[in-house]
Order: structure tokens, then C-alpha cells, then sequence
């Protein structure tokens, strides 16, 4: 990343419009709030938001087993992966730590890869690098990417495009919306049912105005974003993942297929395989935090004998909870839930304990019999 | 009574050597949501430019400094289970804490509301 000035989004002048408040993150001016973190928060945990994500990176690879090429890469199950579905998985290095973690997609005959903005630069270097020139890679830089969701999301959304309710979980389709050509998928980062839509960066505008011209959308800032995924239990990418952290550390074993257990066959296979079978050294917990005061990123998890032991990766404010709660890496000896810890932030002592994750139960569409 | 503001967004309210500390609306706004506020206890002397007070919003923690020197007389008890006060009131119910002045020639370095305005603006 160079420290040149930020660039503007798609949606610039229409977030500016909307009263938001723009930072700088990942490399993009972007809105933080609007109204508010704790209102748009619970907005999206009540009715429908609308998240601008288009700084993340939307890639296409094509080419002769394209599939097994990109499993040497990640360790999900993506030969079997059918048409229209997709995976969470994450790209690894040779010591299986995590590049970035991603959406992937099999849609006809390419693969769609929605990975992380501030990585994005350094996945496609890594993959054109690794993957052999049969493997093409083209990153759709013309292309945004909105997220809309929320327990009214499907409601609003069907009756733009009509069939998005009928989509599953993990499932996209090519939609006419707004008069143009979506791609949409049912999933999204926050733990409620909801959709990603990509679209032309010239068209987005008008899907924009479609979508808030519902009253159950609002449009929802990144720091709503953060504190929704926190409350789902998601990691963020250069917090809670990062290159020394494995797949297996992070909680992660669901996005590992049952055949690549078997087989490996993708970076770092011989570590994970084996952290599977004898345990991490270190994994990553939630925290319930005592008091009021949030303990962030960066803050110390200290053991009995008051040696720091792990380090909080995340941690804030639970607007759905109305308590602080936090993400850290901690010995496996002291993960499980109900584990009382403390952690050191700034000088001062909190106590904290082990909780289960998601903070906040998830709510994803599933289909009635499927 | 009157009403003095530093650069550091926070306003003193002064009668007579009873000193009366909060954060601007400014401040409360740029902070947005705030979750946690910490006020100092009664019988704490700071000096000018002392941490004095933790106040956090979702987004970040920031420290409230001492705009000028005393004995904290009372701390804002409400704080504790209402820190939005500060979002809703913050030149009002929403104040930090109570200062005796132990030097008055202090005040005499601070913005009055139309210099705390034209300093907002330039930012």
C-alpha cells in the first residue's frame, strides 16, 4: 500500500449526500456512519442496511482446472463445489497461515473471488504468482459491490428482483435489477439473512436509490459493519487473521472439506492436517468483558501468574448486547467458554471469561425441507 | 458566570473559583456514540494538562484533560450508567467533572465561545 491520497468509491457523492461521515480505510474514502453506529446497528439486526463494499476486490479466474489449481491455494472443497454456490475460504501461504480469507464462487465455467480491499493488491500478485498460465486472472475493476442486509432484506430485495427469496444460503444468480444486470448472493458478514449484489460501478448508483428508496433500508456506515461482524463472531482480516495466524487457530476447521483432510494437497497442509489432529498451541475465543469500558485491539491477556499470554484482536462495544465483548488469541488450555481471564489495557486490569461464539446468534435463510 | 473552551474541545464553566468541566458539542459529535465515560473522584488534585477523565465511544477511547489546575470537587455520578449523556447534553447534564481553581491566572491562557468558534472552523 503507498501512501498516495485515498480513492473515491463509486458512491462517493451519494454517501456524501446521504450525510455520511467519510474515513479513510483500505485505501477508499468510506462512509464510518451516518445517523449513527449504535442506531444503523441495530437497523440491520431489525429491519434492512445497505452496506457500499466496493473497495473489496471482485476477481475472475478462468482456465483448465481452475478448481484443483485454486485448491493448492486454499483448503476448501471447491472441486465439488456446484454452479451458483458458494464458499468461504481463505488463501494460504506455504505455512498455512492466512494471505486473506474469501468468498468463492463456481459460476459457469470461472470461479468469482470476492476477497478483502486492503489485501486485495497482494492476493492477485500472490495467486498470478503461484497459480500456473493456464490459470487467468482479471480483476473486475469497474465492478461494485453492495450489501444489503437484515431480517426485511429478502422481503425488500424480492420485490426488485423477483426469485432473490428463493435463492439458499450460499447461493447467487444473475438478477435484473434496477435496470441492470446483478449478480446476487444470499450471504454477507453480519450473522443476519441477506444478500451481496454486484453490479457495474456505473449502474450502482441506481440500484442505491432502489434500495433505499424502501423505507426499511438505511444505509449503514463501516463502523456498524465492524461491530455487527464482532457480534457474529466474524473475524476481520489484519486483526483476528493475518499471515502467522492458520485456519485451525482461527476457528476456521468448517472451512477445511472433509476429501481435503484426507488428501491435503493445498499450502501448509502438513501443519493444519496436523493441528487438527493434535490441536492448536493457540485459538481464537470470544471475551464477555465485566463493566462498561470496551477493551480493544491490542490489549494483553494475562494468566493466573499475570504473564500476558495471548492479546485481544478485536473488541468494542456490543450495541445488541449493550456490554463490551471482544475476539483474542489465547492457550488452547484456557479457551473454553466460561475460563475467566484478564486482560491489561492501558495499565489497568479487566476480568473477562471465555464466551461461545457468535455474541449474537446468527439468522441465515434456510430453506424450509432442504 | 462564564465559559471558557481549549483546543482540546473541552469548555469550563467558572463562578467565582468553582470550575464546572465537560466536553464541547463539537467533541460529543465527532466522537459519536459514546458507551463508556470514566469521571475522577472527589479530593483528586490535577494539574493543567493532567489525564482527568476516560471517555469512550464505540469507535475509540480519548482522555478529557485538565483544562486547568484544582481539587476535583465531584464527579458526574450519572456518567457511570448513562455515559450518552455526553451525546445528548454535552455542555449541560452531560459534564465531567467539578474543579476548586487553584490558579485563576490560568483561565486567562483559554478560548472564550466566539475564539473556540473560529478555532472549530479552521480545522
Amino acid at each position: 500500500m503507498t501512501m498516495a491520497d485515498p480513492a473515491t468509491l463509486p458512491l462517493d457523492a451519494w454517501h456524501r449526500a446521504k450525510g455520511a461521515r467519510m474515513v479513510p480505510f483500505a485505501g477508499y474514502e468510506m462512509p464510518i456512519q451516518y445517523e449513527g453506529i449504535i442506531a444503523e446497528h441495530l437497523w440491520t439486526r431489525e429491519h434492512a442496511g445497505l452496506f457500499d463494499v466496493s473497495h473489496m476486490g471482485q476477481l475472475i479466474l478462468t482456465g483448465r482446472n481452475v478448481d484443483g489449481e485454486l485448491e493448492k491455494l486454499m483448503p476448501g472443497e471447491l472441486k465439488a463445489l456446484k454452479d451458483g454456490r458458494l464458499r468461504y475460504t481463505m488463501l494460504l501461504n506455504e505455512h498455512g497461515g492466512i494471505i486473506d480469507d474469501l468468498m468463492a464462487t463456481r459460476r459457469d465455467d470461472h470461479f468469482y473471488l470476492v476477497v478483502n480491499g486492503a489485501t486485495k493488491e497482494g492476493d492477485i500478485a500472490d495467486m498470478r504468482r503461484r497459480l500456473p498460465d493456464t490459470v487467468v486472472l482479471d480483476h473486475m475493476k469497474e465492478q461494485a459491490l453492495l450489501a444489503l442486509q437484515g431480517p426485511e432484506a429478502a422481503a425488500v430485495l424480492d420485490a426488485l428482483a423477483p426469485g432473490v427469496a428463493e435463492l439458499a444460503f450460499m447461493q447467487g444468480g444473475l438478477f435484473d435489477l434496477a435496470g441492470t444486470r446483478a449478480w446476487i448472493s444470499r450471504s454477507g458478514y453480519t450473522g443476519e439473512d441477506g444478500f451481496e449484489i454486484s453490479v457495474a460501478a456505473n449502474a450502482v448508483e441506481a440500484v442505491a436509490d432502489a434500495l433505499v428508496a424502501d423505507e426499511r433500508v438505511k444505509p449503514i456506515g463501516l463502523g456498524a459493519r465492524d461491530s455487527l461482524r464482532l457480534e457474529a463472531g466474524l473475524p476481520l482480516y489484519g486483526h483476528d487473521l493475518d499471515e502467522k495466524i492458520t485456519p485451525v487457530m482461527a476457528g476456521l476447521n468448517f472451512a477445511i472439506g472433509k476429501r481435503r483432510r484426507a488428501e491435503g494437497g493445498f499450502a501448509g497442509d502438513e501443519r493444519i492436517l496436523g493441528e487438527l489432529e493434535n490441536g492448536p498451541v493457540a485459538v481464537r475465543v470470544g471475551l464477555f468483558v465485566d463493566g462498561r469500558q470496551p477493551v480493544r485491539e491490542g490489549a494483553g491477556v494475562l494468566d493466573r501468574q499475570a504473564n500476558e499470554v495471548g492479546k485481544v484482536t478485536s473488541g468494542g462495544h456490543s450495541p445488541s448486547l449493550g456490554r463490551p465483548i471482544a475476539m483474542a488469541y489465547v492457550p488452547a488450555a484456557m479457551a473454553e467458554p466460561g475460563t475467566h481471564v484478564k486482560l491489561e489495557q492501558r495499565g489497568k486490569l479487566f476480568q473477562a471469561e471465555v464466551a461461545p461464539m457468535p455474541f449474537v446468534p446468527h439468522r441465515y435463510f434456510r430453506k424450509q425441507g432442504a | 458566570m462564564t465559559t471558557y473552551y481549549t483546543k482540546e474541545h473541552e469548555w469550563v464553566r467558572v463562578e467565582g473559583d468553582s470550575a464546572t468541566v465537560g466536553i464541547t458539542k463539537h467533541a460529543a459529535y465527532a466522537l459519536g456514540d459514546i458507551v463508556f465515560a470514566e469521571a475522577p473522584e472527589a479530593g483528586r488534585e490535577v494539574s493543567k494538562g493532567d489525564d482527568a477523565a476516560v471517555v469512550e465511544s464505540v469507535k475509540a477511547a480519548s482522555d478529557v484533560y485538565a483544562p486547568v489546575s484544582g481539587e476535583v470537587t465531584e464527579g458526574n455520578d450519572a456518567l457511570a450508567d448513562n455515559p450518552g449523556l455526553i451525546n445528548e447534553d454535552p455542555e449541560g447534564e452531560g459534564w465531567f467533572f467539578k474543579l476548586k481553581l487553584s490558579d485563576t491566572s490560568e483561565l486567562d491562557g483559554l478560548m472564550d465561545e466566539d475564539a473556540y468558534k473560529a478555532h472549530c472552523e479552521s480545522l
